[in-house]
């Protein structure tokens, strides 16, 4: 009788474990598909591609791997539940779509600015989509797509710039922070030696010590420093004056043309049926609350 | 190695700059940790009260919230450092004490009971106790770990990195990013800097520790 009882009462805890867990999942998931319904990125089940070429690899696979950032609100940033969103996401998930794959199907990998071009190089990740801006450097050892959209370093100062910051030129003398080993930084120390620049290792930093008043100025991309006047509109606001052009680009393997010419031509599609200005609209745009502007000219190098 | 051409500037400032941090610091450490030390066994309960609390807030609190709290928080009491680089030198130092007091104390512990008693004896004060009879030779025992604490922070100065100290580490992230392609040759030569710092302490501390040694 104990033998029979003991297995019994387990199977029992434990079918009710499962009910639990069934019920946990299940509601995961219709939460997924809600996601799914307003995600522009349409999937290509149709697509086929030459026998040989990584398009083919990739649609054969139904994967892909895409590093994007997971700390730049607005591009590319990880949600709670583990997923990344943003309008370089939503741009990884319209060339993805174009390949055959689901966005459900696409491995996130997050990319820092010091990881970009190893990951590619070793083949961890098939696409870069971070706010990587194109250079020559870089093009050196990866190539670029694109670009899909073009930034501009500008300028956050506190609210009512009580320095009267108009643009870089005001900065000489003045103590500027930014992000230790960003581009944006090394314009400040190559072009504007008289500005006094702090560096630190994230932007949250800068913003406390503007709040302080430690510094009189914040500068990056205009699209990051839309992020932080977002999240403190009365503090803080930007000068939206760019002085310059920081083409952001997908990054693949040296040498793969035939990749890089498809996911061009999957750019200038989007740029086209207005896909891409609808993912900037509800990504973004969201946080700046201006309009799509105008897509940039894909340059294929 | 164009890069190191390139980038000599940087690279030997920010070299300089770790070396001055960790040298700084770690003055600040030995002499605050030596007072420490000393109000941790004096009679006075008030001042062995005092030290403890300190050691205890510094050696269990993480350092990077030390230097937060120094670099940002006290301008909410109206303080300020007047330079970044103070401001890490002083949370260095001020959590380094902490190792440095429990580390001479050991030392302290360690001289037999009756060098004390006998300087009593021949009607030395608790002062003079300590500074001609009992320090000089906790000192010479705790040489070893002083050298851990010096290691650990020449290493730990690499905090400052993220509170807008151009030191080897906040080079590191400068060089990564516009050399991208070299990733493993920066690394190396980051490497190799603090182990132009580290490698001679470790060599001169058994150095020192062979030539102070008590032969018991």
């Amino acid at each position: 009788m104990r033998l029979t009882s003991r297995p019994a009462r387990y199977a029992a805890a434990f079918a009710a474990f499962g009910v639990v867990l069934t019920g946990c999942s299940s509601e995961a998931g219709n939460q997924a598909s809600e996601q799914e319904a307003d995600s522009s990125a349409s999937v290509n089940t149709e697509a086929s591609f030459e026998a040989g070429t990584t398009m083919a690899e990739l649609n054969e696979a139904g994967t892909i791997t895409i590093g994007t950032k997971y700390d730049q609100p607005g591009f590319g940033l990880l949600n709670p539940d583990g997923t990344p969103e943003g309008f370089d996401v939503e741009i990884a998930k319209i060339v993805a779509g174009e390949l055959g794959i689901a966005p459900e199907d696409i491995t996130w990998t997050e990319t820092v600015s010091a990881n970009r071009e190893p990951f590619i190089q070793n083949g961890q990740v098939d696409l870069v989509v971070a706010t990587y801006t194109i250079n020559d450097t870089r093009k050196q050892s990866v190539d670029f797509a694109g670009p899909y959209y073009v930034a501009g370093q500008d300028i956050m100062v506190a609210a009512g710039n009580p320095e009267g910051i108009e643009g870089p030129d005001d900065l000489a003398g003045k103590t500027v922070c930014s992000v230790e080993g960003s581009t944006p930084a090394q314009n400040i120390r190559d072009n504007y030696p008289q500005a006094n620049l702090v560096t630190y290792d994230v932007y949250s930093k800068c913003a406390d010590d503007l709040t302080n008043g430690n510094v009189q100025a914040v500068t990056t991309d205009n699209v990051i420093l839309t992020g932080l006047v977002a999240g403190n509109p009365d503090g803080f606001e930007l000068v939206g004056n760019p002085f310059t052009e920081e083409p952001y680009g997908i990054g693949l393997a040296l040498g793969d043309t035939e990749f890089r010419d498809f996911v061009n031509d999957v750019l200038e599609d989007s740029f086209e049926d207005g896909r891409w200005a609808e993912a900037w609209d509800r990504t973004a745009g969201a946080i700046t609350g201006e309009d799509a502007p105008e897509p940039p000219t894909v340059d294929r190098y | 190695m164009q890069f190191i051409s390139d980038n000599s500037d940087l690279l030997w400032s920010a070299f300089l700059t770790t070396l001055s941090l960790a040298v700084l610091s770690g003055l600040v450490a030995l002499v605050l940790g030596t007072v420490l030390a000393a109000m941790r066994v004096s009679p006075v309960l008030p001042l062995r009260g005092l030290a403890t609390f300190f050691v205890e807030t510094f050696r269990n609190t993480p350092l990077t919230v030390v230097f937060f709290f120094l670099v940002f928080g006290i301008v909410q009491l109206d303080l300020q450092f007047p330079s970044r680089f103070t401001a890490a030198v002083a949370a260095l130092g001020l959590y380094t004490a902490a190792f440095v007091c429990e580390a001479v104390r050991s030392g302290i512990n360690a001289v037999p009971p009756g060098q004390a008693e006998a300087a009593r004896a021949l009607g030395l004060g608790f002062g003079q106790t300590l500074t001609t009879v009992v320090l000089p030779q906790a000192f010479r025992t705790v040489v070893p770990p002083l050298g851990n604490v010096w290691i650990a922070l020449a290493k730990n100065t690499s905090i400052a990195a993220g509170f807008a100290t151009t030191e080897l580490t906040a080079a590191l992230q400068r060089l990564t990013n516009s050399n991208g392609n070299q990733i493993l040759l920066v690394f190396a030569v980051i490497v190799l800097a603090y182990l132009v710092i580290t490698l001679p302490s470790a060599w001169a501390i058994r150095v020192i520790e062979r030539k102070v040694a008590i032969i018991r």
